[in-house]
């Protein structure tokens, strides 16, 4: 009786709708897919897709020799649409070195101290933004295939707890929205699955091309909740989890969402 | 970095086939109507003119508010009359400057 | 919250609003000219700029964006006009503008046989629920006008900068 108290106290807590319950595969949607048919049109064509003026960019970092070794990206990888292909869809990964999950943003700036001898690369800034939608623009279309090893899986529940736990003034979760609410609206909004198949995206609130951390960060501030700072290893495991959780859908970047 | 722009023209057309033209170019279009973060407007940096014209002729011309959106974006048509060069040109504030040529084979 | 929106609402501007609201006209002329928006009278002063005292006329010129928008710093546009084309009959510019962004002119396009059609496409900022209006003038001097409404909806997961 006591624990059938307890569980219908904290339905009544959690709202109307049955918390918990992650989307089935089948009902998985992409940001896309909750976009006006002008918006997509935007994201399809190369030419009329901003994201691609960081992709173009990027090609030319990509060959551009840089750091006390001065070598190029291209230097080690060589062609980026052979060498780079399915490489996003594998990010975050977990480093071996490291002891912990690093997102592409990251892996590129160890490139520049371990390879190049150059210094890191800022977060957001225009130069890491368009080394990663160039990076990640070569897996276009390949399916989300996050590792199911033990380390990964580990920092993935990590970050699944950081997902479904309430946290700021308004004491909600990510999960709150965007697993049991996304058919829903926030005021003229869809909600969304939250799925990252297109980060860095362009996004036309910014005017800008962004990362999934500005993302998250920007979820977080909307909750009231304390946002970490970018490159946080709590928001690298968030990554991890959104990642994971999307495993199978193909990669979209550079994508557009409102 | 210097401005970016990428743009489609189709490589090849008929003689007197209507052909589109997409251009789209970085540029933050900052408008002057925005205020930064101690309430004071930030200043105008738009692009103001973009002209494209076919074997040196002007064939397409627009003005730019401070309404067009940030990295703008055109598409219009022209007729392909005779191979040779197209050429888009951006001018701006701030002395801002940028041109694209690409070629069209006319059959 | 919402200082990087290209046109945001600042206090003052909004002052003005609700004054105009209120009827208090008087307000209006203690504010900086530069610091108003656009006003359905500012646009039509905008489009006679234009057109001077030829006629205006419905139709020819067709005007298109989404019904609602998804976000107003980025909204798909197009314009077509049924013309010709020729030498002898084309259009020769198509001006857009707006009755509640900031300034009342978003584009002028300048064509003419050359084009082979009128049909451009753009995205432009939208401050708020409008009119947008375009006005195309052909080559026999004539104007031709059409307008169409946009509601635009705030977005709801803003950033701080």
């Amino acid at each position: 009786m006591r624990i059938g108290h307890a569980a219908a106290a904290l339905t009544i807590l959690a709202g109307i709708v049955p918390a918990g319950a992650e989307i089935a595969t089948a009902q998985r949607k992409s940001g896309y897919d909750f976009m006006a048919r002008t918006t997509q049109a935007m994201q399809d064509g190369d030419t009329s897709n901003p994201g691609m003026l960081w992709v173009l960019d990027g090609a030319a970092l990509w060959d551009r020799k840089a750091g006390a070794a001065n070598r190029s990206c291209a230097d080690c990888h060589g062609d980026a649409p052979t060498s780079m292909k399915g490489v996003a869809a594998r990010y975050p990964e977990f480093n071996a070195t490291l002891g912990r999950p690093i997102n592409i943003e990251q892996r590129i700036n160890l490139c520049r101290a371990d390879r190049q001898q150059a210094k890191p690369l800022p977060y957001e800034s225009k130069d890491l933004l368009a080394l990663t939608a160039f990076v990640a623009r070569q897996s276009r279309g390949q399916p989300i295939a996050i590792a199911e090893d033990e380390p990964t899986r580990r920092s993935v529940e990590t970050g699944r707890a950081a997902f479904v736990r309430r946290q700021g003034q308004l004491n909600l979760s990510c999960a709150q929205c965007h697993d049991d609410n996304w058919s829903g609206r926030l005021a003229g909004n869809p909600l969304t699955q939250g799925q990252p198949t297109g980060y860095p995206i362009y996004r036309l609130e910014w005017q800008s091309l962004g990362s999934l951390q500005r993302r998250l960060r920007n979820c977080l501030t909307g909750m009231r909740a304390e946002a970490p700072a970018l490159g946080a290893q709590e928001l690298v495991d968030l990554e991890l989890y959104l990642m994971s959780r999307a495993r199978g859908m193909p990669i979209e970047t550079p994508a557009v969402r409102p | 970095m210097a401005a970016r722009a990428l743009i489609n023209v189709p490589p090849t057309a008929k003689r007197g086939e209507i052909v589109v033209i997409k251009a789209l170019i970085s540029h933050e279009m900052e408008s002057g109507f925005r205020p930064n973060a101690v309430g004071q407007l930030i200043p105008r940096n738009i692009i103001k003119e973009f002209v494209c014209t076919y074997n040196g002729v002007e064939v397409f011309r627009a003005e730019f508010f401070s309404a067009i959106s940030a990295n703008p974006f055109l598409s219009f048509t022209t007729v392909a009359t005779e191979s040779g060069t197209v050429t888009m040109t951006w001018k701006g504030d701030n002395g801002f400057f940028a041109t694209e040529s690409v070629a069209i084979a006319v059959e | 919250m919402t200082d990087h929106k290209p046109m945001v609402t600042t206090r003052r501007r909004f002052l003005l609003g609700a004054a105009g609201v209120a009827g208090g006209a008087a307000l209006m002329t203690l504010l900086p000219a530069g610091r108003a928006g656009a006003t359905p009278a500012a646009m039509q002063a905008a489009i006679k700029a234009v057109i001077g005292s030829a006629p205006m006329r419905e139709g020819r010129v067709k005007i298109e964006l989404p019904p609602l928008v998804e976000n107003g710093n980025a909204v798909p546009l197009s314009i077509a006009v049924e013309s010709p084309m020729t030498d002898a009959d084309h259009v020769k510019a198509i001006h857009i503008f707006t009755e509640k962004n900031p300034q009342p002119n978003v584009a002028s396009f300048h064509l003419g046989p050359r084009a082979g059609t009128a049909n451009i496409a753009t995205r432009m900022r939208l401050a708020d629920t409008q009119f947008v209006v375009a006005v195309a003038e052909m080559s026999d001097g004539s104007f031709w006008r059409d307008e169409i409404e946009v509601v635009v909806t705030l977005a709801a997961c803003l950033e701080e900068s």
